[in-house]
């Protein structure tokens, strides 16, 4: 297929996050920011990968916009327009260079939903043979976030809830 | 089938940019509100869509309820925060 829908969702996706930066008045931003939530999810979902999109919508569209306008709620309501300076000279060189960096970086690797990448060839089927006898859930997604890399998701956990801690403490109400 | 899937996902995609040049230009906050709520029903269908599109359904018929519990809350927020502080 010459066309692929890709192409549409990632124009959204760029036509948002820009909108969301320029737009002067911080509540249209929030809207906007959820909106780039709903597209990147979408995007996952047509990607294929389910367990992310979920993640995305719940947590990048839904729970981002509500705790952006608690945060709203905190601040002065007056100074809610923004007054930035226009990007310096560096800025307008470094960043685009950069940006070619990475997509001269990006040539390298494989292509998507090739059979042959070092990942499907090697890891995904071990994962997906041995993962029910080694933790018994049926799910390999979570047998591989919770059991295979436990380590590294205790640790995250520890951060979410120090973060969750410190959020609660500045959110609570003044007595 | 497949192709007409396909034109119904594209189709979708163009319904979402019409909702998007309202959020974008919307004059007053109610249009962003509404431009908002009319794109996060785009994308629940088009969620579905996608799903009948890769034939698993299933999966993506829970995705779309999150979506549109989340959503319903975020339109919650928003009210409530228009009805404390008021239009800016």
């Amino acid at each position: 297929m010459i066309f692929s829908f890709e192409i549409p969702l990632l124009l959204l996706l760029l036509a948002t996050a820009a909108g969301a930066i320029m737009v002067k008045d911080l509540m249209s931003s929030i809207l906007l920011l959820g909106t780039y939530g709903f597209t990147l999810a979408l995007i996952w979902a047509w990607l294929g990968a389910v367990d992310v999109a979920f993640v995305e919508a719940v947590v990048g569209a839904g729970l981002a916009t509500v705790l952006f306008l608690l945060t709203l709620f905190r601040t002065a309501p007056k100074d809610t327009r923004l007054r930035r300076p226009p990007p310096s000279l560096t800025t307008l060189i470094v960043f685009p260079l950069l940006g070619v960096l990475l997509l001269y970086a990006a040539e390298d690797l494989p292509e998507f939903g090739d059979p042959n990448s070092p990942a499907s060839a090697h890891i995904s089927p071990i994962y997906l043979k041995q993962s029910y006898q080694d933790s018994h859930t049926p799910n390999v997604v979570t047998s591989v976030l919770m059991d295979y890399r436990s380590l590294d998701t205790m640790i995250e956990t520890v951060v979410i809830f120090s973060a969750g801690i410190a959020c609660a403490l500045l959110l609570r109400r003044e007595t | 089938m497949k192709t007409f899937l396909f034109c119904v996902l594209v189709m979708l995609v163009i319904l979402i940019g019409a909702y998007l040049y309202r959020v974008l230009r919307g004059p007053t906050i109610f249009d962003r509100v509404l431009g908002l709520n009319g794109i996060s029903t785009k994308a629940i269908i088009l969620l579905i869509v996608i799903g009948v599109y890769f034939e698993r359904v299933d999966m993506f018929i829970d995705i779309s309820t999150g979506y549109a519990l989340l959503n319903l809350v975020g339109a919650l927020a928003v009210a409530k925060y228009l009805e404390q502080k008021g239009l800016p």
